[in-house]
């Protein structure tokens, strides 16, 4: 989230789209309730009419996988209507910047497209830029080639009827909702969005994402109260284990994974350290070198030093242009080529797409570490369904885990909220705190390695002097992540002691004088305390519900980033009622401010002192044209990989030309066959969690959703001859699931370009390990390994099926 | 001081966080459910469910609204259940909080009797003729509490304290959703504790949702019932 949960309460418009928040973010409906309560809008895009359409304004069913031209309709409209916010568009965003004369845009494909790489060379996306280095701007946003006029063009082709064509939605409902969320344009109006895997699950996850983004930027939605992009995440702490690194391109705090290329310390930080010659960009990444070598000094301690690169080189790289994502990983282990596994507080069995090719690919291993709570699906793979456990050698090893409340540590949620947790209860039985079976293994390795053993150095060397009194110290580690002083220094005029905590990012070094094992969290644990522990009730002096100390949030307690867009050239706020920051004439008050330099002036004679709004982007601008993505710098509507239309309406590239998509003989994909006629997609329910580990093992709440359905309209059950809450097989192109039929007006069949398309879905939580009859198995048996072209996150969400009466 | 629920169905989600609250507390058990082709579960109040949200999809003026209704005992002011058992010492109010409480008592008691006379077909016998329902969290509320649905309630569908300051929230909300829904109503609220808000028919709702299908011919039993109780007390105390 780039604003936080409590925020949502000043939205004047909320959009939940690619979520379901009433049912799988209960709480935050205290919020969207409140909001409502005070006349916001509350819309509901979704492929069935949910808990969350039930209290909603409007609600659209939408066809799964069709988001791009839903908000790529809206984009257009708000362009044609002129609903953007002008002022904020020309400042703050990179709409005035000219695009170079070889970028185009021809039948769904941008410029620079490799056939045979199925990739693209990015050099026609790239600015123009003047003598200095800057990239040449119109400010009055005319010139033809200017990213506004670009995206003009570019969106030109998503009329409401073509749209509707493709999404299923008719053209008033369309209409409706552009005009209801567009109106958050005007200035002192706020929309926001609320979105999760129904946007992200799918070959154009990130491309979901951009345009929402782009609506914002031209709405002038970010950076103010009641508004921004706003991932809802799925786990209490994956904001938390995504910001230390838990995918792997990317190191704590969004340093990027070395590659084998970057041969040095010195490379790795030339690499991706960005360069502006714009003396009004923060450019803040050109810090980056601050960051990384903290970073090694927290891993190596005394061991890093100047002259080995601080340890870089003991680290791994990962080979160029190799992907290591979650499909990567389980396609070489199906392939063999991965023998060993821990499968730490996961299930793979379930939760992976493509279900029946990981339990397959299971059975390659030699040996399998399941640490979890309980026994699942993944750690009882070899007595699973179709399983013959004498043909099967994995050695499955049961590390049991203690439950979240057992143990002291932090969390941070969805806002980006770093919060305390003291212990409750101790740790059941002989299951203990991740972090000790972190500690006790790797002692053990290290033991092994002090005789030798092949590259010792990054094990012997690693620092990891957590323990107190042999038990794992999450204070010691928090203190580790926000970093020390290494040496007595002076930084900014200000005189540290070797040994104390770093007040904040600002003040380390790439020296080697400083430590943090996260930069971004550099200021939660300082010499005044654990700022995530606090539990301050008291609002801050703008009234808007930012509570700054209770817990912490980073980067350095700023509750809502990008928050030098939310006012305008003179540091006055946009929305006078919710204002974030305010420029009093000497500083600023209210929200942490994205930098305390002050505000711009004016754009034709900008204060030399000020910087542009978006510090973290290298020219300062937001990327309404992001030339960064794998797909192009714009958004654009493709099929998903498995789809009942023959053609793409928008263009003649029927799916995402560079998406990841895997070959091997458990990859089979259906699109357009009469074998598989339905739409599928899948979801949650507000009774299940995840694969439904903890929840399917707990009688009320089994009693509540007892078994895996799917959900149909009263057409398509009329049509197949289907009972409500009788027994039926679904089946794709790979696997098939056992469930009951939920038939329901809260689906109708869809008109896809004057056909009929159904659609169904389907809840992932379940699994045969429990409800005991053993028949309630995982909807991922289903979906397909195919995968964005940016994260390779899994398209889950958008897959063909049958459904036939047992 | 007397205590009421104020329950506002429009702003209800049907998470059913009460309803496992409530098993929660109360410590009941899960019952064995099967999904009948409805999210909805058990299909109906039990000895050991007190709490159940309704859910019923209706075409409301060409709309479709997904109707939520969670359902618990009203707490009547004067409850048909305890005048038709007449015995204190099964089925009494209590005098702090105005909570209807049923105890083991209940077992001897004519149970479909006791079922009939609520309006609101709301109490449920075990195997052996006891009978159960919601009971206020009444030992959460003596000491300070909040009953646990209402604690759990995340939106603020569900409110509880004192009956003025609920009927004052009742009615002032009522106001407000009747701007955009003109049939809204408060569910009998000069006869229960627990006061529903709805947007629509409580009819579409839930059959039972209030007490205009309670038939007349009970009243008539409960005044004899009423009557025969000094009597029936004496012969068992004979007996």
């Amino acid at each position: 989230m780039t604003n936080h949960w409590i925020d949502i309460k000043n939205s004047d418009c909320i959009l939940i789209c690619g979520s379901n928040a009433a049912e799988n973010h209960p709480i935050s409906f205290k919020y969207v309730t409140e909001a409502r309560k005070k006349g916001a809008t509350l819309i509901s895009v979704d492929p069935r009419f949910t808990r969350t359409s039930a209290k909603a304004d409007i609600f659209a069913q939408i066809r799964s996988g069709t988001d791009i031209a839903f908000l790529g309709g809206m984009i257009k409209y708000i362009l044609d209507n002129r609903l953007y916010n002008k002022a904020y568009v020309a400042a703050y965003t990179n709409a005035p910047f000219i695009v170079g004369k070889d970028f185009s845009f021809k039948k769904g494909l941008f410029s620079g497209y490799d056939k045979t790489t199925r990739k693209y060379d990015k050099k026609t996306w790239a600015f123009e830029l003047d003598e200095k280095g800057v990239p040449k701007m119109d400010r009055s946003l005319k010139h033809p080639r200017c990213v506004f006029q670009l995206l003009k063009k570019h969106y030109s082709r998503y009329t409401p009827d073509k749209v509707s064509r493709i999404t299923g939605i008719a053209v008033k409902d369309l209409k409706r909702i552009y005009k209801a969320y567009g109106a958050t344009g005007a200035p002192g109006k706020a929309g926001t969005i609320m979105y999760a895997m129904g946007w992200t699950q799918h070959t154009v996850g990130t491309q979901n994402i951009r345009t929402m983004a782009i609506i914002q930027l031209l709405l002038g939605n970010m950076g103010v109260s009641g508004g921004g992009v706003n991932a809802l995440r799925g786990e209490s702490n994956v904001q938390g284990s995504t910001d230390h690194c838990l995918l792997w391109h990317i190191w704590p705090g969004y340093l990027k994974t070395p590659r084998a290329s970057n041969g040095s310390l010195d490379a790795y930080n030339k690499k991706y350290t960005p360069k502006s010659n714009d003396p009004l960009s923060a450019n803040w990444w050109r810090n980056y070198p601050k960051y990384s070598v903290s970073l090694l000094k927290s891993f190596f301690g005394e061991a890093a030093t100047a002259a080995n690169d601080f340890g870089y080189n003991w680290l791994p790289k990962v080979d160029d242009g190799v992907p290591y994502s979650w499909l990567d990983l389980f396609d070489a282990m199906y392939k063999g080529q991965i023998k060993g596994f821990f499968a730490w507080g996961q299930n793979p069995a379930c939760s992976g797409s493509n279900a029946g090719k990981v339990r397959q690919a299971l059975k390659n291993l030699d040996w399998l570490v399941n640490v979890n709570l309980f026994d699942n699906e993944t750690g009882s793979f070899w007595k699973g369904p179709g399983m013959d456990p004498a043909q099967i050698k994995t050695e499955v090893f049961m590390l049991p885990a203690c439950v979240s409340v057992e143990k002291e540590g932090s969390i941070t949620n969805s806002g980006r909220w770093m919060q305390w947790r003291y212990q409750g209860p101790k740790p059941m039985g002989n299951s203990r705190p991740d972090g000790d079976i972190i500690m006790d293994l790797f002692q053990r390795i290290r033991a092994l390695y002090q005789d030798g053993g092949a590259f010792p150095e990054p094990i012997r060397n690693l620092k990891w002097d957590y323990l107190t009194d042999g038990k794992y110290d999450p204070h010691k580690v928090a203190k580790e992540i926000n970093g020390y002083f290494l040496k007595d220094v002076t930084v900014k005029g200000k005189a540290f002691k070797k040994g104390t905590l770093v007040p904040s990012f600002t003040y380390l070094q790439a020296d080697g004088s400083t430590s943090s094992g996260n930069w971004l969290y550099c200021n939660s644990y300082t010499e005044k305390g654990n700022m995530a522990a606090r539990r301050s009730k008291r609002d801050a002096v703008n009234g808007i519900g930012l509570f700054p100390k209770f817990a912490w949030c980073w980067p350095v307690n700023r509750r809502i980033i990008y928050n030098r867009a939310s006012v305008d050239l003179k540091g006055e706020p946009w929305d006078k009622n919710h204002w974030v920051i305010r420029w009093t004439g000497s500083k600023w008050i209210g929200d942490v401010p994205d930098g305390g330099w002050p505000p711009l002036g004016s754009l034709e004679k900008p204060d030399p002192k000020s910087k542009w709004a978006f510090i973290m982007r290298k020219h300062g601008h937001a990327q309404i044209f992001g030339p960064g993505r794998a797909e192009g710098p714009f958004p654009e509507h493709y099929e998903p990989l498995e789809c009942p239309v023959e053609k793409n309406l928008m263009n003649p590239q029927r799916v995402n030309p560079v998406a990841a998509i895997f070959e091997g003989r458990a990859d089979t994909f259906a699109t357009c066959d009469p074998r598989y006629p339905y739409v599928g997609t899948t979801y949650r329910v507000s009774e299940h969690w995840q694969t439904g580990l903890m929840t399917r093992t707990q009688p009320w709440l089994l009693e509540l959703q007892p078994q895996v359905f799917v959900e149909m309209s009263e057409e398509l059950a009329k049509l197949k001859g289907i009972k409500n809450g009788e027994r039926v097989l679904a089946k794709s192109a790979r696997g098939s699931l056992e469930c009951t039929a939920i038939v329901t007006k809260r689906i109708k069949p869809l008109n896809i370009a004057g056909t009929v398309v159904h659609e169904v879905g389907f809840p992932y939580h379940y699994g045969w390990r429990w409800p005991e009859s053993g028949k309630e198995d995982s909807a991922n048996l289903l979906t397909p390994s195919a995968g964005d072209a940016n994260t390779r996150i899994p398209e889950t969400k958008a897959f063909m099926v049958n459904i036939v009466k047992i | 001081m007397s205590k009421s629920f104020f329950v506002d169905t429009t702003v209800c989600t049907a998470c059913r966080g009460c309803q496992v609250a409530c098993k929660q507390w109360h410590d009941l058990p899960a019952e064995t459910t099967q999904n009948r082709g409805s999210y909805q579960n058990p299909e109906d109040l039990s000895f050991d469910t007190y709490k159940l949200v309704r859910m019923k999809e209706r075409e409301i003026g060409g709309k479709l609204q997904w109707l939520f209704f969670p359902e618990q005992c009203r707490h009547c002011l004067e409850p048909p259940c305890r005048d038709t058992a007449g015995q204190p010492e099964a089925i009494y109010t209590d005098s702090a909080t105005g909570a209807v409480l049923y105890t083991a008592n209940t077992r001897g008691l004519n149970v479909k009797e006791i079922i009939e006379a609520c309006p609101y077909n709301i109490p449920r016998a075990s195997q052996d003729g006891t009978l159960a329902k919601c009971d206020m969290c009444v030992d959460r509320v003596k000491n300070g509490l909040q009953p646990a649905c209402v604690k759990t309630c995340p939106t603020g569908a569900m409110n509880f304290g004192d009956r003025e300051a609920m009927l004052a929230m009742a009615k002032k909300r009522l106001k407000e959703v009747q701007a955009k829904y003109p049939k809204a109503s408060l569910l009998d609220p000069e006869d229960v504790r627990v006061v529903y808000l709805t947007a629509f028919d409580p009819a579409l709702y839930h059959e039972f949702a209030v007490a205009s299908g309670y038939a007349s011919g009970i009243t008539r039993q409960v005044a004899l019932r009423k009557m025969a109780a000094p009597l029936t007390r004496w012969i068992r105390a004979l007996g």
